[in-house]
């Protein structure tokens, strides 16, 4: 645990990418296997589930500290991160010292995972033994192992290049290596450490190569930072969930981008996938498609966070794979090749091409489809086509050079999302809630609302895109123009108007306003205007039509 | 009956003895706490202080109006009111100002702390019926270490950069914080400097008899300074200006109590913050108002709302929230911004100087 703690607070202490890589590579070097085995599930971010409710651990602490329940409360809101509150407001060991030197795999072992399904008085003894155990640098690492929000600030691919180094091995192949299953214990670990090749190799999906979004959007912009359009394949954005189809050996696997294993809840993807030929892997979107209507991202992680597919789903939320490129084709990996030629094999293997038109929904003919390419003569033509995205239900183009590989990871210049412009209505902000994380303590969730008949009415709840100095700018307007608390939200007198940012607009009994927005976002502080300018609900009613 | 003191649009004051503690606006008689601007507006017609405070006070509000002193614990009569100076600990020179009228004693405590200070005078606690207390840190997660703790901190890092070949940048208020901080740490380390705003008051606090240890001014046009051994303190306002590159390469730290949450530290952009405050922590709040015995405590100045309601709710005390000028609860942002040369705020209170007086109100709390 010590060991562990001592990687949490040094990577906690920089920003410097060689240095966390440094950090990393020492840690993995010498921690026990079992312990790294653990350390690379937290930092791979992986869902880690929570064995004691947030609101248990409030509780619990309130009685620990003999402060009262609000206390604690306003506390969290200041701090806004509840293991950093717990850490700070627990009394002082009674053993002082660093702990009770378990190891990290014992530690998560006896004190988290075999909380899950334990009486609430057997939790209850586990935290307190160990809130009297820890001293107070662990305790903030062990409260976020426990509520299972311990992210450091590592991506992956950091991650990858420090086992890469231990290991010995390339870089890409340990990225590959990280994908697929969890390494689960110390025998796991050993393995992905190997410097030969393993077996198990076999059905691991590639890394997955992604889209960086265009800096600059429009038409004439666009033609003069991609060249000619000649050089460029358009295809639909979806919106839907990226996924590889896996055709190795004797199965098929469906991977998501998520690096998780998704056959089991989409099934019959992973039939239809073991009918391609031995040694192919699709990269492409999985889409939710009922009576000629896209489901959405929404039904399709319905489906992906089941353990067991009912026929019941499977009949509500039917799935089909759309497919837009190869990475392996008779056991060869593709991926150097250009995306062209990647194409010319892909069309060989998936023929039908998946119409994204209403009118054009397939109904039960399969479940492997084609993504058609969009094309035009001009950039213009392509901007015509892309105005309809909407209409379409896609979300926006998908811009790929002829001539690229496929790469790893988000590297820019090869693949690019051209995203339709959102929809937008000035709103006036009505309450606001205290942050987390690098936000925390500062009010930076807010409230949104628009007029009817003389009042304003929430319609949106939205995370700020503003810039730290605009936050902490209207954190103190919030502070000063409260009307009421309640716990961490602050009810506020309408003085600042909002410029809201959302996907579509749709009619909803469970908003007070009777309409709800897709992926509200605050893109900008209207300074100018007054809450008297700000947008009408018959406004946002309008862009119902738009949003179709 | 009226109270001994007073919410007027110039801040606390006394109707009975005709003067004010800390006012916000320029008025006749000052009682002044301590130099912190937040605390010490200039232009008033006189002010009383504390003898130790004075040279501080003279060099934040100018020259011009006449400086009245009074000893720790000497008393002086206005129209029958008694009025006295206790340490409060918070800098050097800052005072708690005791009035006692008619049978009925006030302390305003100004700002305070409990900890050791090699600066100043050690915090008194004296008894009295009403008791007027900040409240900057006044939730339980703040809770400071030992100042011997903290300078080992702060020793071990600047060691750390002086084998490094790096200079050691410490962020601090230039008034108090500084002196208090260059007091604490380790001379022998290496060499010991400062920015201009704090030598002035480096000079003020050796002249009232403080002992400091040797500290270099950074010359104001240097090219380069120091090898990256010395440590250099300087006010919060250097931060995103030129001055920072005199020093090559440095490691740059900020010394303040708000540092003790990660997320400020993250969002503030340090690799390194000590959690040292000239403030109270929430146990020596209530150390302070408990030693005081007083039936009734005003809080003023951060979180006061929820620690008028703490005192409230565990020891029956008839607390409520004085209203300030400086708006709500401090915020750990608003707290260094620079304002041109920040010399005059106060970085853990003042979070939002309202600069036209005319159209301010004390209303309620908002
Ligand atoms: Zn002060
Ligand atoms: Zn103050």
């Amino acid at each position: 645990m010590k060991r562990f703690t001592d990687l949490y607070w040094r990577l906690d202490a920089t920003t410097s990418t060689n240095e966390k890589v440094a950090a990393l590579r020492d840690y993995f070097a010498t921690a026990p296997h079992a312990d790294a085995a653990c350390a690379l599930a937290v930092l791979s971010g992986g869902r880690q589930m929570r064995s004691v409710s947030s609101g248990l651990l409030r509780e619990w602490a309130a009685a620990a500290t003999g402060l009262p329940a609000w206390m604690v409360e306003e506390c969290y809101a200041h701090v806004g991160d509840l293991a950093e509150t717990l850490a700070l407001l627990l009394p002082d060991p009674s053993a002082a010292g660093e702990g009770d030197g378990a190891s990290l795999a014992d530690v998560m072992q006896t004190t988290i995972h075999d909380l899950r399904g334990a009486s609430e008085e057997r939790k209850r003894e586990v935290v307190a033994g160990v809130w009297g155990r820890l001293a107070p640098r662990e305790r903030i690492v062990w409260h976020k192992l426990l509520t299972g929000g311990c992210r450091v600030g590592v991506s992956k691919t950091l991650v990858a290049r420090a086992l890469a180094e231990v290991a010995g091995v390339d870089q890409a192949v340990m990225a590959h290596r990280l994908m697929g299953d969890a390494v689960a214990d110390g025998a796991a670990f050993a393995r992905l450490l190997d410097p030969a090749p393993t077996d198990a190799d076999s059905r691991r999906p590639y890394p997955f190569f992604l889209a960086s979004a265009l800096e600059r959007s429009t038409v004439g912009e666009v033609a003069e930072d991609l060249g000619p359009l000649a050089e460029w394949q358009a295809e639909w954005k979806w919106d839907g969930m990226r996924a590889q189809i896996v055709r190795r050996g004797g199965d098929a696997t469906v991977w998501s981008r998520g690096e998780e294993l998704v056959s089991d809840a989409f099934p019959e993807i992973a039939a239809a996938a073991a009918r391609l030929p031995p040694g192919t892997v699709l990269d492409g979107e999985l889409l939710a498609v009922r009576e000629g209507t896209l489901l959405g991202f929404g039904s399709l992680s319905k489906r992906a966070g089941r353990v067991r597919v009912t026929k019941k789903i499977l009949e509500e939320i039917p799935c089909l794979f759309v497919a837009y490129d190869q990475l392996e084709a008779g056991g060869e990996d593709l991926r150097d090749r250009p995306l062209a030629e990647r194409r010319e094999m892909l069309e060989r293997l998936v023929t039908t091409p998946f119409d994204a038109t209403p009118a054009g929904f397939p109904a039960e003919a399969g479940r492997l489809f084609l993504s058609p390419l969009v094309i035009a003569d001009s950039w213009d033509g392509l901007a015509g086509l892309r105005a309809g995205s909407r209409a379409r239900g896609v979300e926006g183009l998908m811009l790929k050079r002829r001539n690229s590989p496929y790469g790893v990871g988000r590297t820019r210049g090869d693949w690019w999302k051209w995203k339709i412009e959102p929809l937008e209505i000035d709103a006036v902000l009505l309450y606001a809630q205290a942050g987390h994380g690098r936000r925390a303590g500062l009010h930076s969730d807010y409230t949104l609302g628009l007029w009817q008949d003389g009042r304003l009415v929430t319609v949106a709840k939205a995370y700020s895109g503003l810039s730290d100095d605009e936050i902490v700018e209207i954190d103190r307007i919030v502070r000063a123009t409260t009307l009421e608390k309640h716990g961490p939200v602050r009810i506020c007198q309408p003085t600042l108007v909002m410029q809201l940012a959302f996907e579509g607009v749709a009619r909803s009994t469970r908003h007070k306003s009777g309409l709800a927005v897709r992926f509200p976002r605050i893109v900008r502080w209207r300074r100018d205007k007054e809450p008297a300018e700000a947008g009408t609900l018959a406004d946002l009613e309008r862009m119902i039509d738009a949003g179709r | 009956m009226r109270d001994l003191l007073e919410l007027t649009p110039e801040g606390l004051y006394c109707p009975q003895g005709d003067f004010h503690v800390d006012p916000w606006r320029r008025v006749p008689r000052a009682v002044i706490t301590h130099a912190h601007a937040d605390h010490a507006r200039a232009g008033c017609d006189r002010y009383l202080c504390s003898s130790a405070g004075k040279l501080v006070l003279r060099s934040r509000i100018g020259a011009g109006s006449p400086i009245d002193t009074l000893r720790f614990r000497e008393s002086v009569s206005f129209n029958g009111v008694r009025v006295s100076l206790h340490p409060a600990g918070h800098l050097l020179g800052s005072a708690q100002v005791r009035i006692e009228h008619g049978g009925l004693t006030w302390v305003v405590s100004g700002d305070y702390k409990l900890q050791a200070d090699p600066t100043c005078e050690p915090f008194e606690h004296v008894e009295c019926d009403v008791f007027v207390s900040e409240s900057t840190f006044g939730l339980p997660v703040y809770r400071w270490q030992e100042p011997e703790g903290i300078a080992a901190e702060i020793n071990a890092w600047w060691r750390a950069n002086r084998d490094a070949g790096r200079t050691s940048v410490l962020l601090a208020y230039s008034l108090g914080k500084a002196q208090r901080l260059a007091a604490m740490v380790d001379p022998s380390i290496g060499p010991i400097m400062a920015h201009g705003a704090v030598m002035k008051l480096v000079e003020a606090y050796r002249s009232s008899g403080v002992r400091l240890p040797p500290i270099d001014r950074v010359p104001p046009r240097a090219r380069r300074v120091g090898d990256g051994r010395g440590l250099v303190i300087a006010p919060p306002s250097v931060l995103g200006g030129s001055w920072l590159r005199l020093f090559g390469e440095s490691s740059v730290a900020l010394a303040s109590g708000w540092m003790m949450l990660r997320g400020v530290r993250r969002r503030r952009g340090f690799e390194k913050g000590f959690a040292v405050s000239d403030h109270a922590d929430f146990p020596g709040l209530l150390t302070a108002i408990d030693a005081s015995r007083a039936g009734r405590v005003l809080v003023t100045h951060g979180f006061s709302e929820p620690l008028a309601r703490f005192l409230r709710e565990t020891r029956g005390l008839d607390a409520t929230v004085l209203p300030t000028r400086f708006t709500g609860e401090s915020s750990p942002d608003a707290a260094e911004k620079a304002e041109g040369e920040a010399v005059d705020d106060d970085p853990e209170t003042l979070t939002e100087a309202v600069e036209a007086d005319a159209d301010f109100g004390i209303g309620e709390p908002s």
